[in-house]
């Protein structure tokens, strides 16, 4: 799960990361007064959408007044911004954070992630703040320090002292980027996040170690014990057929082919997305119904398909194991007597019952295409198109 | 011996008199796996399908002498059901269980580095279908039936993907020595590599097929093992050719962040460790027949 800039600002303020005064404001008629109320000569709007460069995308604005506060948040509020990160549709910004501006002296970088390899949290932090951490380990890969935090102790003083020194940092901000650094570590250790990002971490021209733009991601699967942190959600920032999907339990991906898929099993969906694509097709999407393919799932997988106006054929392919061929068919012939569909359908049953499975649909008076295996469904659902 | 479990091995239920451990330990005595028993917090001393239920996994084992366990409680109760397993001396513990966080599979895995290397507990999982060996014993929720007795080892880090493999196997009367799933998350139990390692010694596996899938440095990192060290051949294939970068696709570790976490580049990187590339997941089965006919 992501959030936004001024939600992970908070975040990381709470554990003694220092970061500019700033507001969160909802309309352009509080933000003359917000900006006021924070101080200062110059101001930057920031719209908050859950995307890396904002700035390129006209999403961020420099203002010297309270009232060009307020105009740039009148711009930016509603819009849709499309940043490289979000693909063509962009996202809508609804919320605006507005920051002191800062005198930059130097930018830094500094990332938390899990590391597969090691199986540790890595903390990656270099001197080329402001570009991406792609751009910097492509450009610039010498500038690149590493530590790895003991999970079991968690990071010592010693590992953020010895980045700090690495980063070139002046003696005496040695302490307090120390303390940032480690701030950062409790938060992604404490909160069960999967990512923190602050991207800049600049050294202002009054000393001061700054957060000035933030990104933290969360695991999904521990959202169960952080209950502060799953309100953070904002569901306006997410795909609404994924948003759909993910509160009915079904696992789902928007992509920008024709062909809709209802799949069992994440390896088995991804492999069938690839068959289309050899087959010369476009997947409409990823969708796993689960290993099991309850009815239940089979009939909300084909309501979230139709939402979809540019699945011109659906293709279902289910490996049946424990929940026989038979049991699944029923749940198909059963869900499209509610659902109405207007494109083509082909079917693929496969494992136990096989042969029952195909009988049942047969003998519906459903309007299919029959298929045998994975290579004969995607290149029958690549010729339906036509 | 089969790597991991044979017809003898000795195996336990945690979280047995739950519905999804119900159900799956009817599968597996239906199978034939010798279950002897299950563990239940507080519910010590009664019987559940025969067999007895214990509180605690050291009481089983002591009085059972189990050697493996699978896991059915819930994935906030997860790591620390594990841990426990590893403690009460089990050897192989198979995690069904989706959703664990993986702040807790860092924890557990930390934990484990307590043990030598011989007393220590192989967790295979979480977010998998477990281990089958055909013929001798089920650790897992997989259609036993579809899997004929043989000599391919298969490794998968998805459920399903791992049963269309079995059946093309199959219908080409190819059998698997021991199929086993890894799971789909970002970190798991055993790696792709740890279970290679043991299928090379094992004299009941031919060859080896690899289904692995976009995100993570695993397939790779076990092509690189195997040049260097294995004799049996391998046979890989990679799902996720059309997955999105930066997207999680179903499973939790199913997303591309870093350079050689697509599908095209592990492919590219395991041809180049002398892996046999399945080109597509409909030729899995014929891809590991011509490898056996060489």
């Amino acid at each position: 799960m992501d959030i936004h800039e001024y939600q992970a600002k908070e975040i990381l303020s709470s554990f003694g990361v220092t970061i500019p005064r700033g507001g969160i404001v909802y309309s352009p008629e509080t933000a003359e007064n917000k900006a006021r109320e924070i101080g200062g000569s110059r101001w930057v709007v920031k719209a908050q959408i859950h995307s890396g460069a904002r700035g390129k995308a006209g999403g961020i604005i420099i203002c010297n007044t309270p009232l060009e506060v307020a105009q740039a948040t009148d711009k930016l509020l509603g819009k849709k911004l499309v940043t490289n990160q979000t693909g063509p549709e962009g996202k809508i910004v609804n919320r605006i954070y507005i920051e002191e501006a800062t005198d930059i002296e130097k930018e830094l970088y500094l990332g938390l992630v899990f590391d597969r390899s090691s199986e540790s949290i890595m903390v990656v932090a270099s001197t080329e703040g402001g570009m991406s951490v792609e751009e910097i380990a492509k450009d610039k890969p010498d500038s690149i320090i590493r530590s790895k935090i003991e999970v079991a102790v968690g990071i010592q003083n010693f590992q953020a002292r010895e980045l700090a020194f690495g980063l070139g940092i002046e003696p005496e901000l040695i302490r307090r980027a120390s303390e940032t650094i480690v701030g950062c570590a409790k938060a992604f250790s404490e909160l069960d996040a999967t990512m923190v990002e602050v991207n800049p971490l600049v050294i202002s021209k009054q000393k001061q170690i700054l957060a000035l733009d933030c990104k933290m991601s969360f695991d999904n699967n521990a959202m169960f014990r952080r209950d502060k942190v799953s309100e953070l959600r904002d569901k306006t920032q997410e795909d609404e057929k994924e948003v759909y999907a993910s509160d009915r339990g079904l696992n789902y991906v928007s992509l920008d082919g024709n062909i809709g898929n209802i799949i069992n099993g994440a390896g088995l969906a991804m492999a069938s997305m690839d068959m289309i694509k050899l087959a010369g097709g476009e997947p409409a999407n990823f969708l796993d119904v689960g290993g099991g393919a309850t009815p239940e799932k089979i009939v909300k997988a084909f309501k979230l398909i139709t939402m979809d106006k540019k699945v011109k054929v659906i293709l279902v392919n289910i490996f049946a194991g424990i929940n026989r061929c038979d049991w699944v068919a029923e749940g198909i012939v059963q869900a499209l007597e509610k659902i109405e569909i207007n494109v083509p359908l082909v079917i693929r049953l496969a494992g136990t019952n096989v042969e029952k499975g195909n009988k049942i649909l047969q003998d519906s008076k459903l309007d299919y295409i029959e298929a045998d295996t994975l290579e004969d469904a995607a290149n029958k659902a690549v010729a339906a198109l036509k | 011996m089969t790597v991991f479990i044979d017809k003898d091995t000795k195996i336990l239920i945690q979280g047995f008199t739950g519905k999804m451990g119900t159900f799956h330990a009817e599968e597996m005595i239906k199978y034939g796996s010798n279950l002897v028993g299950g563990v239940t917090p507080g519910k010590g001393g009664q019987k559940h399908l025969d067999r007895p239920v214990f509180n605690t996994v050291k009481d089983a084992v002591k009085h059972t002498g189990a050697t493996a366990s699978i896991l059915f409680v819930p994935p906030a109760f997860a790591a620390d059901s594990a841990m426990e397993a590893a403690d009460a001396g089990i050897k192989t513990c198979v995690a069904i269980v989706d959703g664990i966080p993986s702040h807790d599979m860092i924890r557990i895995k930390r934990y484990m580095r307590r043990y030598s290397r011989t007393e220590k507990m192989t967790l295979v999982g979480p977010n998998c279908a477990g281990i089958i060996s055909p013929g001798k014993s089920m650790l897992g929720i997989m259609p036993g039936h579809i899997y004929q007795e043989g000599r391919v080892g298969i490794i998968s880090r998805s459920g399903t993907l791992g049963y269309e493999a079995a059946q093309q196997l199959k219908n080409l009367n190819i059998g698997v020595s021991t199929s086993v799933g890894i799971g789909g998350d970002p970190i798991n139990g055993s790696s792709f590599r740890d279970i290679i390692e043991k299928f090379e010694t094992d004299d009941e596996t031919d060859a080896i097929l690899m289904i692995g899938e976009i995100g993570g440095p695993q397939e790779v990192a076990a092509g690189e093992f195997a040049k260097e060290n294995m004799k049996k051949p391998i046979i890989g294939y990679i799902a996720g050719l059309t997955a999105p970068k930066g997207r999680v696709m179903g499973h939790a570790g199913a997303i591309v962040s870093a350079y050689g976490e697509s599908a095209v580049e592990k492919v590219e990187l395991l041809k180049e460790c002398g892996v046999t590339i399945s080109k597509n997941p409909s030729v899995m089965g014929e891809t590991v027949k011509q490898v056996l006919s060489n």
